[in-house]
């Protein structure tokens, strides 16, 4: 194997226990100093798992304080000024600090440049320094949240956020800012890697499927981003000068400032999901060892979202007074940009078929994942439906919706990256017996914390509600112990893999017999992931055993 | 146990046309979707548990795909996806429309209430009365920041923008008590920016309308309005007027100077009183001064309510002895327009009739 | 590629694949400039086309002939930037340094100018939120919308100020490559850096072609007008 790395499944040899190998990325350096000013891929990556999982941690600190005050419904545990700035900490923090960043710099970062069979990333300095970008916008952020807060949710509609909240609006609005340009620096370097630095033989249709939706939601956080930067920067000048170009005494329109932000705020949710698809289509057919079905209608689904996805913000304001017309376009193109999604349902339902699927602790992840999506993915059909939507926009129904897709989807499928390439990335396996347990409480607190918000939005339970009638008690109380499940259901994770990093037995370098290039270097891998530039000579998921070729 | 899901609300109360048109668009798509849900689940637990892993010694198949099978994937959903979109814009575009017979009334959010005013002039806070079996319009202002009028039993809601009207409409099927909550976040207290819509008989709407003692109807409040203003200095509807005529107005075409043609809505009678040199009437000057500040979102609605009175000879006659408003220009206009050369600013037209 | 040994980083396999790469990242960088202006552009033109008279006077009152100067400078400094590109790959040191700073000068004669204009800006009060005279606008004739005229004016503070921040963000990395420069270090080999920024300073001058009809050329100007 000294000329080429021959990539197909071949069962580990039992005989052989796996061992770490002697010098790694891990260990190549050592002290603060080797880690704050790495340059190495994996190392930013790990960098970047430390700052997310912190931030992650916080919104769902914030998170659980919303819940528990929905517990009763007069709101007695907080006073409604802290309630508002909880639920907009909660989601400034996780949709910018913790749903954007992590799959693309914490995953894509570490694996994107192995499974394109590259030294590092095409800007390795770049690399680092987004990491910074986004620590600093982090820590304005938190320090704009903590000393006195903001209550303008995460959307800042304006007149709102310019003139009448009299919270840190500004110094919020900074720290997204400055993270926004590592967003765009990480597409920016994505895009460039995927493009110029394959290895030898890696075509575009030999490419892994990470790759494809990677490179789907670079192309939206190059594109998107700088609209938000500019839509915030408006609302900051604006809320600084006292006058601006949302203000409707000038004959500003306040519904401008909904377009820019959708602009981008739409796209983004796309961020959020494409990476986390990627990562199923990978985890599926390892554990099913098949080749994905309909490689290419994947592929270029991942491409199809991202386009379609930038035709559909109009979406999210059907009750703004839009015309009845661009209501009906928005409408039409928020159907089709549901077409996509559900081609790459049915293509991972269908590589199961006739597999040899093994339950390990990603797989159950990555089934949840489908399960999770799919029923975000339906009900987002009900509200591209006009007459739905009129009932249930601003409601808990849309709450619980999008909390399908970003939690039951992106988080669902981020653990099941994180289970998948833990031991590539430390060299460790972690408690199977624990992780499964977590998978099944995750999945089962997450169904109760939300179905029973999909009822209360039908019934008319708005969002952002600091008290509300009695009559929705019941079903709160469900949600919010649904909720509890669901935290020590991420909560485990936290112990069992830093556990597994003093404890854990060593992995090898293919732990489970997945094909991808990242595997075919030792766990961890070497400071340069590969001794010599890996030819890649065939696609990129050969695990079926028999030779028969279907007929197309 | 059953007792406490005995109590467990699972379906929101119906009480206008518009809430059983969602609701069966709504089932529709339950019963679509989830049927969608279960087939995936279905195979997704068919396929695990069928072709789950017997030894490290299985063989899979090379399968790579079917391009008829996917293919009909991505068209067939479109043909779903088509019902569901028609069915949808058919029901948004309805409730844009509201019918000629609607009852109009008026309502302000501000942070953090809601404010009504009737017709008649009765103004309420809080608690909206409608009369059942009638269409009911409502004309929205915000004196502030975005709020949202969402009334759960009606299944329609709107947001309520700063610097102009939306409208609303719906007619009410059941007599009874319904929340009304602001849906848009509006800051502090969002979450009691509420009321309730009670949904009265007829005879019982009137008795609250009684109740309410107006001091005249809202066109009166509009008259005084019109008068404390001076409206009628330059809106004279005489010989001498330096602006034009409101009588018979409201609703219909206007020409303006530019040779474009606006229907004179609530919101243009609106941006005329608030931003006058936006859209000045063909053949008159931009002499007329901004009441930005002056008049209010309520004040407006009443001299709205007063110009849409209006018939052909009730503009009260100027007095002599009244000054102009503030900010009027001192100089009147320099050329004078002979009679004749003036055309109608407006074409009178039926009450819905399109150019 | 043994001549290139110590150019190429680690992770690249060889010098061309290396530049390849700086310059894409560029141009992928520049595409989301593009959308920075645009964002800001779109909402521009949605304000224009509904108060177009409004916008119009308040461009006539913009100072055109500093407006038309920048321009010049800019257009000059982009020529002596692709100078220094050319002059890096010739291998003349001299020349590479005569035309950065040249760059650099033209650049901050455009902010000499700009200063000019703000202050006259402000002097005729056109500041909203600062110095700013709603009765002038009414009292016109025909009488312009002061709030729509404000809107014009906070645009126009934010398009000229956000290029005005692109500017300095080149002069800084000019100010770099002289720094290389004089050390020495940029040779025919290395000119990739140079022609990176230039890729950048081009950009910046684009859309400065864009702001001057968006902004200056909108309104009508008289021959009396076109003064310091």
């Amino acid at each position: 194997m000294s000329d080429a790395i021959v990539r197909g499944f071949v069962p580990q040899a039992k005989a052989r226990p796996p061992r770490t190998p002697e010098t790694h990325y891990l260990n190549v350096e050592y002290g603060v100093k080797s880690w704050l000013l790495t340059t190495d891929h994996k190392r930013i990556a790990i960098l970047y798992l430390i700052a997310v999982t912190a931030l992650f941690l916080l919104g769902g600190a914030a998170a659980t304080m919303i819940r528990l005050n929905l517990m009763t419904p007069r709101g007695e545990l907080l006073p409604a000024d802290t309630y508002n700035k909880l639920f907009s900490a909660h989601g400034i923090i996780m949709v910018w600090f913790f749903l954007v960043p992590v799959v693309p710099t914490v995953l894509g970062n570490f694996i994107l440049p192995m499974m394109v069979g590259a030294r590092d990333l095409a800007f390795p300095k770049l690399n680092l320094i987004s990491w910074y970008i986004f620590t600093i916008g982090g820590i304005i952020t938190l320090w704009a949240i903590l000393a006195g807060g903001v209550d303008t949710g995460w959307t800042f509609y304006t007149p709102f956020s310019t003139k009448a909240a009299r919270t840190n609006v500004i110094p919020t609005i900074i720290g997204i800012f400055i993270s926004g340009f590592s967003s765009i620096l990480t597409g920016l370097n994505f895009i460039a890697t995927l493009h110029r630095m394959r290895a030898p033989g890696m075509t575009w249709t030999r490419m892994p499927l990470f790759l494809w939706s990677s490179y789907a939601t670079s192309v939206i956080l190059l594109l998107a981003t700088p609209v938000l930067a500019m839509a915030l920067i408006l609302v900051g000048v604006e809320r600084a000068w006292g006058i601006g170009i949302f203000d409707p005494d000038l004959g500003g329109d306040p519904i401008l400032f909904q377009h820019l932000f959708w602009f981008y705020s739409h796209p983004v949710v796309y961020v959020m999901v494409l990476p986390a698809m990627g990562i199923v289509s990978e985890i599926i057919t390892c554990f099913s060892r098949k080749p994905i079905f309909g490689y290419i209608f994947v592929a270029w689904a991942s491409v199809g979202i991202a386009v379609l996805g930038f035709l559909v913000w109009a979406h999210h304001m059907f009750v703004a007074g839009q015309s009845v017309y661009s209501a009906q376009v928005f409408s039409a193109l928020s159907y089709l940009v549901a077409v996509p999604s559900a081609i790459k349902v049915f293509n991972w339902t269908a590589t199961l078929y006739k597999g040899s699927i093994s339950f390990e602790t990603p797989m159950l992840f990555a089934l949840g994942f489908i399960a999770l999506f799919t029923m975000g993915g339906l009900t987002g059909l009900m509200l591209a439906a006009l007459g739905v939507d009129m009932h249930v926009h601003d409601t808990y129904f849309i709450i619980a919706h999008f909390h399908f897709i970003m939690v039951g989807g992106t988080v669902m499928a981020y653990m099941a990256g994180l289970h998948y390439w833990w031991p590539k990335m430390t060299g460790r396996m972690y408690s199977d017996f624990l992780s499964k347990l977590s998978a099944l409480i995750i999945f089962v607190g997450f169904i109760l914390t939300f179905l029973p918000q999909f009822v209360l939005g039908y019934l008319g339970m708005p969002r952002r509600y600091h008290v509300y009638p009695p009559e929705f008690q019941i079903l709160n109380v469900m949600s919010s112990a649904g909720a509890s499940i669901l935290a020590v259901g991420y909560l485990l994770p936290l112990i069992y893999l830093i556990w597994s990093l003093f404890a854990g037995k060593a992995a090898g370098p293919n732990p489970w017999g997945a094909t991808g290039l990242e595997w075919q270097t030792p766990s961890p891998p070497p400071p340069h992931n590969f001794d010599e530039t890996p030819v890649v000579t065939s696609g990129p998921y050969e695990y079926a055993t028999e030779e028969i070729t279907d007929v197309h | 146990m059953n007792a406490i899901f005995a109590d467990v609300p699972l379906f929101p109360e119906r009480a206008s046309t518009t809430a059983y048109q969602v609701d069966a668009l709504f089932f529709f798509l339950c019963a679509v979707c989830g049927g969608m849900a279960v087939l995936v689940a279905a195979l997704l637990l068919y396929f695990s548990f069928k072709y789950r892993r017997r030894g490290e010694d299985d063989r899979t198949p090379r399968i790579t795909g079917n391009h008829r099978l996917e293919w009909f994937w991505t068209i067939a959903p479109l043909f779903v996806f088509v019902v569901m979109f028609v069915w949808g814009a058919k029901i948004y575009t309805s409730v844009s429309e509201p019918p000629p017979d609607a009852m109009e009334i008026f309502v302000i959010g501000k942070q953090w209430m809601w404010k009504f005013q009737y017709p008649g002039g009765e103004r309420a806070i809080e608690n909206l009365y409608v009369p059942v079996d009638q269409p009911i319009k409502l004309t929205l202002a915000s004196e502030d920041v975005i709020h949202d009028f969402f009334v759960p039993a009606f299944r329609t809601k709107i947001d309520v923008i700063p610097g102009r009207y939306v409208q609303i409409w719906f007619r009410p099927t059941k007599v009874g008590e319904y929340h009304l909550f602001c849906s848009q976040y509006c800051g502090t207290n969002h979450s009691q920016m509420i009321g309730k819509v009670f949904v009265v008989e007829r005879d019982d709407f009137r008795k609250y309308l009684d109740g309410r003692k107006a001091t005249g109807s809202l066109a009166d409040q509009g008259w005084q309005l019109f008068l404390k203003f001076q409206c009628n200095t330059c809106h004279s509807s005489n010989a001498e007027a330096r602006a034009p005529v409101l009588e018979g107005l409201a609703n219909n075409m206007v020409t303006l100077n530019n040779g474009k043609k606006v229907r004179a809505d609530d919101g243009y009678l609106r941006e005329s009183i608030l931003n006058p040199e936006e859209k000045v009437v063909q053949g008159w000057q931009p002499i007329m001064p901004t009441y930005k500040g002056q008049a209010n979102e309520e004040d407006i609605i009443k001299l709205l309510a007063y110009i849409k009175s209006l018939k052909p000879g009730q503009t009260p006659s100027r007095n002599e002895n009244s000054s102009p408003p503030l900010d009027a220009p001192r100089v009147p206009p320099k050329e004078k327009i002979e009679p004749g050369d003036r055309k109608p600013p407006y074409q009178p037209e039926g009450q819905n009739g399109k150019p | 590629m043994s001549t290139n040994r110590g150019l190429v980083a680690h992770h690249f396999e060889d010098i061309e694949q290396q530049r390849d790469v700086e310059a894409f990242g560029m141009w992928m960088f520049l595409a989301t400039e593009i959308l920075i202006f645009g964002a800001v552009f779109t909402a521009y033109t949605v304000y224009r086309l509904r108060y177009a008279a409004d916008f119009e006077a308040a461009s006539s009152k913009l100072n055109v002939l500093i407006g038309s100067i920048n321009t010049i400078v800019l257009l000059t400094s982009s020529l002596t930037m692709v100078l220094a590109v050319h002059a890096t790959r010739a291998g003349r040191p001299k020349m590479l340094m005569i035309c950065l700073l040249l760059t650099i000068f033209f650049g901050l004669t455009f902010f000499g100018f700009k200063a000019v204009e703000y202050y006259e800006d402000y002097e005729e009060a056109l500041v909203p939120g600062l110095r700013f005279d709603p009765g002038e606008w009414a009292e016109r004739s025909p009488p312009a919308n002061a709030g729509h005229v404000q809107l014009m004016l906070v645009f126009y503070y934010i398009m000229t100020g956000l290029h005005a921040v692109h500017m300095i963000v080149g002069i800084g990395l000019l100010t770099w490559l002289v720094y290389r420069a004089r050390r020495g270090t940029l040779t025919p080999a290395r000119y990739m850096a140079v022609e990176v920024v230039g890729l950048y300073w081009h950009f910046v001058d684009i859309v400065w072609i864009f702001l001057l009809p968006l902004l200056y050329l909108a309104g009508t100007h008289r021959a009396s007008d076109l003064h310091f």
